[in-house]
C-alpha cells in the first residue's frame, strides 16, 4: 500500500480542484541538500545542483545549497564549491556537534531551515545519509517525498513532477504533491549527470543556528571504521566498467571479467543473480537494487539486460553487449552487440585490449 | 522483551507483467510473497526474543489476503500477528502508510505491553521508498537506526542498544536509548526454517484483524489516498531506445579485434584515455 499501488490520478492541481493552501504561498525557490560526511562532500550532491540548476531556471527562482556540518574548513570549502556548481546561495548550519552524521542532530538542522526559509522544493541523494534524513524531515514537515527518483521536472503550473521506477522497474511512475510544501525528492548517485565545474566566487552564505546542545542529542557515535581503501570499489564513479552476468555460468569464469577489468584499468561489476549465488560482493552489483553507473563504456556480458539491470546503466556513453541470444533484451538498449560465447571472446579481447594499450602503443598514440 | 516486526506482502515482482497495450499491471496469477528484506528484520528480531526472552509482535497493513504473510511469519517463529486492514488504507504512501502504522504499534503498546524495539525492512520491492521505517520513528518518537548490519550490545537494565550501522563510507558503531526502531540491512542474517511445532501453530492460530477504528485511528483523512500529500499522475513502461544495438560484423576478422576496432570508432578519444588508465602491463 505504498504510492505505486494507487491507481493513476488525473493530473495536475486543477484535477485536484484545489488551491495551494495560503500558508504555503511563500514557499520558493529550489534547494539542495549538500551531504558531506567526514569532510568530503558526496559528488550526488553536485549532481543534484546540476538538477535543480535547470528546474530553478525554469521556474526563474534561486538554487539555494544547504550544508549541514561541523564548524570550520571542510564546510566553508563545501558551501564554496557549491556556488561552482551552481547555487546561488547558501544556508549553512554549522556546529561541532554536526561532526559525525546523527538523524536526530540534522533532522533538527534541516527542518528548522526549511521551516524558516521555506523552499518549494528540497532534493537530497538518495544515499544511506539521504534516504536516512528525508524520510525523518519529510514526517516531521508532514509533506510528500518521492524517492529514488530518476527524472525531475516542472509541468505547466509550476509542480514539481517526480518520476521514478515502480515495481521492482518493471514500470515509471510519475508523482507530484499538490498541496504541501516543500515538494522533496531524493535521487541516486549518478542517475544526474555531474555538471560542469566552473570557478566562482562564493555568492550570499546565510548561517543558521543548530540550537542542540550534546545533552539533548541521545545517540552517540562510539566509533567510525572507515572501509578499506583497498576494499572500496568505485564502480559507480568508473569511467570504464566491465560486467558479468549469469551467462557466464560459474564463478571461475567470472574471473575473464575481472581480468579485462584490469588490463582497461577498469571497474568490474554483475548482474544480480551472481551476487545471491555469492559469486560476487553485494558492492559490485550494478542495477536498480545495485549501483547506477555512467561510465564512457560498459561492456556487458553474459547479461540478459532485465529491467532492473538496464535502468542501472543507461547513462553510460558506449554499451557494449556480449551474448550469445540475439534476442536478448539487452540489445533493445546497448549501442553496440557482439552475438558470441563470452567465455571465449573476454579472453581475445583482454588479450587484443593489452596489445592495443602496450607501452609500445602509447608511444604511438602520443606522437 | 517486546518487539515488533513491519513486515510487507508484495507481490513477487519478478514475475509482474506489464499489458502491452494498457501499460497496467497484469496483477491476476502474480504470487505474493514476504518483502524479501523483511526477512533480515525478522530473524533479527526472532534472535533477541531467543537471547533475550520475550515476545515477536508482526504487523502488516494490507488487503485481507496479507493474512498468508503474516502466518508465514508465525511459521518462522513470530509470537502474534496483527493484521491491520480497512478500505480507508488503501491508496496510501508513505505519509498515510506510517500514519496507519504508528497508530497500529501505540494499539499494540496498550494492548499486549509497549514494545522496546520496532524493526522494519531496509525497504520494499514494491514501494522501495526505504522511508517508511524512517516515518514510523518520527511519528512515534522513537530513535531510529537504519541500515543496521550488526546488533551489538543490549542491556535491557540501562535500555541502551549498540549497532553497526552502514554509511557511505564506513561503518558507524552507535548507541542508543531503548525503544528504538531499527532497519535491517540485507544479508545480514539468513531466515530460519522454522519447527515444526510453529508451524503447526502458526496453522492454527487466531490473527488479530484491526479496522481503522479498532487500531484507534482518530482521523480518517489522516488515511490511504486522502492522507497521502503524494499523487500518481501517470504510470508508464520505460520507453524502447529508437534504435537496437549495431550487431558487430566481425566476418574474417577475429571478433576481438573487431569489436575494439568499432569501439574506438565510436569514441575516438577513448583509446588515448585507456592507455592512461590502463594498468595490466
Ligand atoms: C526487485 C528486483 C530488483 C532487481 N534488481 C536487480 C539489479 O539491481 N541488478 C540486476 O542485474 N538484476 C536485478 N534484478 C534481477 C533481474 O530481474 C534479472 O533477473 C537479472 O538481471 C538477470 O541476470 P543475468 O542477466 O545475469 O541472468 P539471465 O537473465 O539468466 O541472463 C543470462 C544471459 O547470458 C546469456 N548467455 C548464456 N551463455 C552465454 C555465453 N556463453 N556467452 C554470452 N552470453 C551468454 C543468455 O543468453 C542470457 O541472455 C532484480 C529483480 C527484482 C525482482
Ligand atoms: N504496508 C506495510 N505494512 C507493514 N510494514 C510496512 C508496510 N509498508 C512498508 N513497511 C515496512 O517499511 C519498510 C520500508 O518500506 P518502504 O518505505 O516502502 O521501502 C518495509 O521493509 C517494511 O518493514
Amino acid at each position: 500500500m505504498s504510492e505505486p499501488a494507487k491507481t493513476p490520478t488525473p493530473a495536475g492541481r486543477a484535477a485536484t480542484k484545489k488551491e495551494l493552501p495560503d500558508h504555503f504561498k511563500g514557499y520558493k525557490h529550489v534547494w539542495v541538500f549538500i551531504e558531506q560526511e567526514r569532510g568530503q562532500v558526496h559528488p550526488v550532491s553536485w549532481e543534484l545542483l546540476g538538477a535543480g540548476r535547470q528546474l530553478a531556471n525554469k521556474l526563474k527562482v534561486d538554487l539555494a545549497a544547504v550544508v549541514i556540518g561541523p564548524e570550520g574548513e571542510a564546510t566553508r570549502q563545501a558551501a564554496a564549491e557549491a556556488f561552482c556548481y551552481g547555487a546561488d546561495l547558501a544556508y549553512v548550519v554549522a556546529d561541532n556537534l554536526l561532526t559525525d552524521y546523527r538523524n536526530e542532530s540534522y533532522t533538527k538542522a534541516l527542518t528548522d531551515v526549511v521551516n524558516t526559509y521555506k523552499p518549494e522544493i528540497l532534493l537530497l541523494g538518495a544515499t544511506t545519509l539521504g534516504r536516512d534524513l528525508a524520510g525523518s524531515v519529510a514526517t516531521t514537515l508532514l509533506t510528500g517525498l518521492t524517492a529514488d527518483c530518476t527524472a525531475l521536472d516542472v509541468d505547466a503550473d509550476g509542480s514539481l513532477a517526480a518520476t521514478r521506477p515502480t515495481f521492482g522497474g518493471s514500470l515509471m511512475c510519475t508523482i507530484y504533491t499538490l498541496n504541501y510544501r516543500p515538494q522533496m525528492a531524493t535521487v541516486r548517485p549518478r542517475v544526474m549527470p555531474m555538471p560542469e565545474r566552473v570557478a566562482r566566487e562564493p555568492g550570499r552564505i546565510i548561517s543558521h543556528p543548530l540550537g542542540l546542545v550534546e545533552d539533548d542529542i541521545v545517540t552517540k557515535v562510539l566509533s567510525f571504521l572507515p572501509d578499506r581503501e583497498s576494499a572500496k570499489s568505485n564502480l559507480a564513479y568508473a569511467d570504464v566498467v566491465v560486467a558479468g552476468g549469469l551467462g557466464l555460468g560459474s564463478p571461475e569464469n567470472f574471473q575473464l571479467v575481472r581480468q579485462l577489468a584490469s588490463v582497461l584499468g577498469a571497474e568490474y561489476g554483475c548482474s544480480r543473480p551472481l551476487v545471491q549465488k555469492g559469486w560476487v560482493t553485494s558492492d559490485r552489483q550494478i542495477g536498480q537494487t545495485g549501483k547506477t553507473i555512467r561510465p564512457k563504456l560498459y561492456i556487458a556480458a553474459g547479461i540478459s539486460g532485465a529491467i532492473q539491470h538496464r535502468v542501472g546503466v543507461e547513462g553510460a556513453d558506449l554499451i557494449v553487449a556480449i551474448n550469445t541470444d540475439k534476442n536478448a533484451p539487452i540489445f533493445d538498449f546497448a549501442h553496440v552487440g557482439i552475438i558470441t560465447d563470452a567465455i571465449r571472446l573476454l579472453p581475445a579481447l583482454t588479450e587484443a585490449f593489452r596489445a592495443r594499450l602496450s607501452p609500445h602503443a602509447r608511444d604511438r598514440i602520443a606522437s | 522483551m517486546h518487539i515488533v516486526v513491519c513486515i510487507k506482502q508484495v507481490p513477487d515482482s519478478a514475475q509482474i507483467r506489464v499489458h502491452p497495450v494498457t501499460n497496467t499491471i497484469m496483477r491476476q496469477g502474480v504470487p505474493t510473497i514476504i518483502n524479501p528484506y523483511d526477512l533480515f528484520a525478522l530473524e533479527a528480531a526472532l534472535e533477541l526474543r531467543d537471547k533475550f526472552g520475550g515476545e515477536v509482535t508482526v504487523l502488516t497493513m494490507g488487503p485481507p489476503s496479507a493474512e498468508d504473510s503474516l502466518r508465514k511469519a508465525l511459521t518462522f517463529g513470530a509470537d502474534r500477528a496483527v493484521l491491520l486492514t480497512d478500505r480507508f488504507f488503501a491508496g496510501a504512501d508513505t505519509l498515510a502508510t506510517t500514519y496507519a502504522l504508528a497508530t497500529a504499534i501505540r494499539k499494540i503498546g496498550d494492548t499486549y505491553g509497549a514494545p522496546d524495539i520496532i524493526f522494519t525492512g531496509k525497504q520494499t520491492i514494491d514501494g522501495d521508498t526505504a522511508q517508511v521505517g524512517p516515518g514510523i520513528a518520527k511519528r512515534l518518537d522513537l530513535l531510529q537506526l537504519t541500515y543496521v548490519a550488526r546488533i551489538g550490545a543490549l542491556d535491557l537494565d540501562a535500555r541502551t542498544i549498540e549497532a553497526e550501522r552502514r554509511s557511505e563510507g564506513g561503518v558507524q558503531i552507535l548507541r542508543t536509548r531503548l525503544p528504538c526502531l531499527i532497519t535491517m540491512l540485507e544479508a545480514t542474517n539468513e531466515i530460519r526454517r522454522g519447527a515444526m511445532k510453529d508451524a503447526l501453530r502458526a496453522a492454527r492460530a487466531t490473527i488479530v484483524k484491526w479496522s481503522a477504528q479498532d487500531a484507534g485511528v482518530e482521523d480518517i483523512a489522516k488515511c490511504g489516498l486522502r492522507g497521502s500529500p503524494t499523487i500518481v499522475k501517470k504510470v508508464f513502461a520505460p520507453p524502447p531506445r529508437a534504435e537496437k544495438a549495431a550487431l558487430i560484423d566481425f566476418g574474417s576478422r577475429s571478433p576481438a579485434e573487431a569489436l575494439i576496432e568499432d569501439i574506438f570508432k565510436r569514441q575516438p578519444k577513448l583509446e588515448a584515455e585507456l592507455v592512461t588508465l590502463a594498468r595490466g602491463f
